[in-house]
Parts: structure tokens; sequence; C-alpha cells
């Protein structure tokens, strides 16, 4: 009998704990806390988050880090129309052309481009996920005019979208950041739209309705959280979009209208004339967005990848 | 198949109607009143009154609708007051410069890119695969200007210095500007260089404008060569894990059969909708790309506008860029329909 017990009690206690793991794994954790198992096996996804955390981190500790204070143009009597002078032991990258230390501006460029960026991706994840979120949860008439306005909105090119904008609302501070949210709604409406309309078909969703949950509760606690996915990873794209927009709307004259401020697409721009003497003035801020771009692209990428059902296969 | 494109057609009248709405709504909605927007800073009340009565700012928004969209269906985008030319006919004289660019830029994307990203498909995770992979991450994420500049500094200007004994100036051996060079006298038949070159038999025309062409093409084509790399490999991975070409291979098939009739064909739909899509994408690098290498077209046409803040301009622009990626798309649906008869029927 004593022989036989902790054998009997064993198998239950094996069984229950495999349950509770299913259990817990059908509460929803399971696709994340795999996703994040995924993540941490990927090189592409470690190399993209070491470099958004970089960015992260220059962008918050700017000031520490920064060996002056930038946009003050304290040595502009060094600058002449041929010359900019280059590295020295005071300034280890040389001066930009109007005058400032040019690794101090690259630094606070890096805290510009986080504003823009996480400002801009979050005004066009919000009108996004209102547009979409209406059109996918009342579906009908509704989805069909929000949806129809949305295909209007694609049909301009985005950077089209942003310009004109951007020229309605005028060189005021924030106009950049909501010229390139708004190229980002109609993105985002459609995505978070489909991801819902693919949930609704969903057997979960039917069993909670014959449960007789409310319509809000089950889109609220069923059905977004589900389509939460795809839009995490395209707002981590669109990161990577809205840095590289703002220098595209910099280079057209519609960024900040001070020209010395520490932006990388203004620095890039005001650049161009200087291109043949001096080309680390384009060279090095356009290595910032285009390494910066790149880790926002890994990271989401890799989450993409991680989040696919058919990856965990 | 018929059927199928007057449905398709048809669907394209909401779309256009809508943004002639949107546009509508855009123009009264620019800084000031409508006409000191189109007139710009150097407004006096004598112009704003004449702008007003001809474009009729001072009537009910309905009417002011009316007029503006029955304008717009007889071609009349207005005119621009920094030049006071009408902005149809500019784009129309323009516009041939953009589609040369826009198609050489997308011959080159999709010559380079469908082989590629097939082959880093084939040897998926081999040394070819890493290369596309990454090499079509660098294209997207390098703003296309900042790539623009840095293939006219190296292989046209030149950079000074030495590589192994190798002057980096020899590199530069493109026109840095400009569609052709103005010594040569061409005649311009159709305004599309190249082949007025072909047709006029002006050989030296001809490839001076095609050497024109060489950098701005492959600025402007980084980034659709990227998607279609990185959309041709995913593609060709999935449908090579399909169960039909293990079939194919099975039953004895001979591999460029497979290749060709099941791989690449099933593999090309994804691929054609990004290349349509990118058509969009392609007409708005343009403004960028033009304006860095002085190319003549409709994109360095609207890059002024934007920064004269020309709104005449940038909106008949936008119309005028939103009916062409719609006609785009229409031929791509099209193409959809011909590669993929299942979607005839439904």
């Amino acid at each position: 009998m004593t022989a036989l017990d902790p054998a009997q009690s064993a198998r239950p206690a094996s069984l229950s704990a495999l349950m509770g793991d299913g259990m817990s794994d059908e509460q929803g954790t399971s696709l994340w806390r795999g996703a994040f198992e995924r993540l941490s096996r990927n090189p592409a996804a470690i190399i993209g988050t070491l470099i958004v955390l970089a960015f992260v981190l220059v962008a918050i500790f700017a000031p520490l880090l920064a060996p002056y204070e930038p946009a003050k143009s304290q040595w502009i009597d060094q600058v002449t129309p041929s010359d900019v002078p280059g590295p020295s032991p005071g300034h280890p990258l040389g001066l930009d052309p109007f005058g400032s230390d040019l690794l101090t501006q690259l630094i606070y460029g890096a805290r510009q481009s986080l504003i823009i960026g996480v400002v801009s991706t979050a005004i066009g994840l919000l009108g996004g996920a209102l547009l979409g979120g209406v059109a996918g949860a009342f579906g009908g008439r509704v989805d069909t005019f929000v949806m129809r306005l949305v295909d209007i909105m694609l049909s301009i090119p985005s950077l089209l979208l942003a310009v004109s904008v951007a020229a309605v609302m005028g060189p005021r501070p924030g106009a950049i950041m909501i010229a390139i949210a708004a190229a980002q709604v109609p993105v985002f409406a459609r995505l978070l739209r489909g991801s819902m309309l693919a949930q609704r078909g969903q057997d979960y969703v039917l069993a909670s309705f014959s449960l007789g949950l409310r319509r809000r509760t089950v889109v609220m606690s069923h059905v977004v959280p589900n389509s939460l996915g795809p839009v995490i990873v395209q707002a981590t794209l669109t990161l990577a979009t809205a840095i590289i927009e703002v220098a595209a709307l910099s280079y057209l004259g519609l960024g900040a209208s001070d020209p010395a401020i520490a932006e990388w697409g203004r620095m890039l721009v005001k650049a161009q004339d200087r291109l043949q003497t001096d080309p680390q003035l384009m060279l090095l801020p356009g290595l910032c967005i285009a390494v910066t771009a790149l880790g926002f692209t890994l990271f989401g990428e890799a989450l993409r990848e991680a989040l696919d059902p058919k990856s965990r296969r | 198949m018929l059927r199928f494109a007057v449905r398709r057609i048809l669907l394209m009248v909401p779309v256009l109607f809508g943004l002639s709405v949107l546009l509508f709504a855009w123009l009264r909605a620019l800084p000031g009143d409508p006409a000191r927007a189109l007139l710009g800073e150097k407004a006096t009340p004598a112009s704003i009154a004449q702008v007003n009565a001809t474009y009729g700012f001072d009537q009910p928004l309905l009417q002011q609708y009316l007029t503006y969209t029955g304008r717009l269906l007889h071609g009349d985008f207005g005119s621009s007051p920094r030049t006071g030319e009408p902005v149809l006919g500019t784009f129309l004289d323009r516009f041939p410069a953009t589609v040369e660019l826009a198609v050489a830029a997308m011959i080159f994307a999709i010559t380079v890119g469908i082989p590629v990203g097939y082959f880093a498909a084939k040897r998926a995770g081999g040394l070819l695969d890493t290369i596309a992979v990454s090499g079509s991450l660098l294209g997207v994420v390098v703003p296309v200007f900042v790539l623009a500049y840095l293939l006219k500094i190296v292989f046209a200007i030149g950079l000074p210095g030495q590589v192994f004994g190798f002057s980096l100036a020899d590199l530069a051996f493109l026109p840095s500007s400009g569609r052709q060079d103005p010594r040569i006298d061409a005649t311009h038949v159709t305004n599309f260089y190249v082949l007025d070159g072909l047709l006029t038999r002006e050989w030296d025309a001809a490839w001076d404008a095609l050497i024109h062409l060489i950098l701005p093409a492959i600025a402007l084509g980084s980034i659709p060569l990227a998607i279609i790399v990185r959309m041709t490999r995913a593609s060709v991975i999935d449908v090579l894990n399909e169960d039909y070409v293990r079939t194919a291979a099975a039953k004895g098939l001979a591999p460029s059969l497979i290749t060709r009739r099941h791989v690449l064909r099933n593999a090309m739909l994804p691929v054609v909708t990004v290349i349509g899509l990118q058509t969009g994408a392609l007409l708005s690098g343009a403004v960028l790309t033009e304006s860095v290498f002085a190319f003549n077209g409709i994109g360095s046409y609207l890059f002024d506008a934007i920064s004269g803040l020309d709104f005449a301009v940038l909106q008949g622009f936008i119309l005028f860029i939103a009916l062409v990626y719609a006609l785009v798309n229409l031929v791509v649906d099209l193409l959809y329909g011909v590669i993929d008869p299942r979607l005839r029927t439904k």
C-alpha cells in the first residue's frame, strides 16, 4: 500500500501540472511568451533590440552624453563658405555648417527623431485605431463608408499625403509630426479592421456571444487584444518609416523652421552644398538615420515572425 | 474577364469622387483664404478679388465644389501663380521624363530583384541569401535622396583620394545631372529622350539619354528593388514547400519546367501586386531623386512647387498622381486576372 502511494499521487500531480500549463497557455500568455522565446533566439532580433535600446538611451540621456549645448553656433567664426573644420581634440567629429559641435548635434538629433517618431506613430496609431476599430466593430454601412475613405487616402502616396498636410498646417511646431501621422492613419485603419474581421469569424468569439457576453465586452476583452499583434509590429516598422520620412520632409523644406536645430534630416539638407569638401556632414547623419531605421525594422520584422502562428510549427 | 475588368473600373469611380471632395476640402483648409493660398505671399487685394471671381470663391460651397469638379473634368487643373503656366500643360510636358525615369527604375528593380530573390530562396540561408536579405534591408532604411547624393558624388562628381593606387576620381564616369548633354542637338518627337533617339536614329543622343538615366534610376529603384527581392524570396520559399511542387518533381518533370510552370507562375502573384503598389511610391520618390539630379520631370517641378508653396500645382499633382496610381493598380488587378484564372470567376 505504502509503496503504491507515491506512484499513485505522482501521476495525478504531474497530470495536473500539465493541465495547469495547458490552461495558462489558453489564457493567452502563450503567444507572447512563445514570441519572446523565439525573439531571444533570433540574432536579427537581438541586433535590432540593441540598436533600438542604444538609440532610446542616447535620446533620453542626450544632455549627459553630449559634450556641448546643441544648436548654439558657438564656433560659427571657424566656419567658412568653403570649409567646415573637421575632427579636432575638442570636437571628435568636427563642427557642423552652423558652427556647433557635430557630435552634440548628432546626439540631440536622436532625441528629436525619437520624439517625432514616437509622437507621430502614436497619433497615426490612434487615428487608425479609431477608424479601423469603428469599421471593424460596427461592420455594415459604417464599415463600407470608413473603408472607402481609407481607400481614398491610400490612393495618395504617403509622402504626398504628408506633404499636403504639412502645407495646410504651415510652419508651426508639431506640424511635421501630424503630417507623418496622417500618412500612417489609413495603413493602421486597414490593418486593425482586417485583423478584427479575421477575429470575428473565430470560434471563441462565437462562443463568447453564445455565453451571452455583451458586444462591448467581447470586442474589448477578446477581439481587440487578439488583433493587437500585427498592429504592434506595424507600429515598430512605422517608427522606422517616420524617421526616414522626417528627413524627406526636411529635404522638401517642410521641417522645423530653425535651420540650426539638431535634427538628422535637417542636417542632411544643410550638408548638400558641402558634399564635395565635407562629405562627413552628410554621411554621419545619414548613417544615424539608416542605423536607427534598421534597428526598428529588424526588431519589427523579427516580432512579426515571432508572432506568426505559422512559425510556431 | 470583361466583366471583371468593367467591375474593377467602376470601383474606381467612388474613389476618384471621394478624392475630389477631399482635395476640394484641402484647398479650403489651407491657411488663409483659398485665393491667398493659391496666389501666395505676393497677393494684392486686386489679384485676390480676381481669383475669387474666377474660381467663384464667393459663391456657396456646394456650387463651388461643382464648378471645381466641372473644371477638373474638362482638364482644367488651374494655372501656377508662380509661372503663370497651366498646371496640366506643364505636367504633360514633363511627364514623359518621369515616366522614362520610373520605367528605367522599375526595369532595374525587376531585372535585378526577381532573379536575386529567386536564387536567394533556392538556397535559403546560404551566402547569396544572406547578402540579398541584408542588402534589401539597407535599401529600405537609407533615405532615397541620401543614396542619390552618394551615387552622384561617387560616380558622377568624383571623390578625392586613392584606394590601393586606384584613383577614386576615375569612378566618376557618369553624368551628374540633366536628361541629356545640352551640346547634343537631338530631335524630340515624343519627349521620351531614349525613345526619340531610337526613332530618329540619332544613336549618340539615345546613348547619352540612357547614361543620364543610370544613376537616377538606381537611386529611385533602390526601394522597389529591396521590396521585390524580399517579396520574391518569401513567395518562392512558400511555393517551393507546396505539395504540388513535390508531386511535380516526383512524377519526373524536368526541373526547369517545374520552375517555369509551377514555382514562378505561382510565386509571381504577390510580386506583381507589390510592383503595382510600388508605383505610387516611385512617383513620390521621383520628387526627391529628380531634384538631386536636376532631372526635369514632374518630380522636380513638384519640388519647386513645394518649396514655393505653390498649392495650385501641388493640388493638381496629387490628383494627377492618384489617377495614375489608380490606373496602374487597375492594370495590376487585370494582370492578376490573367495570371490567376481563379480570380476571374469570383
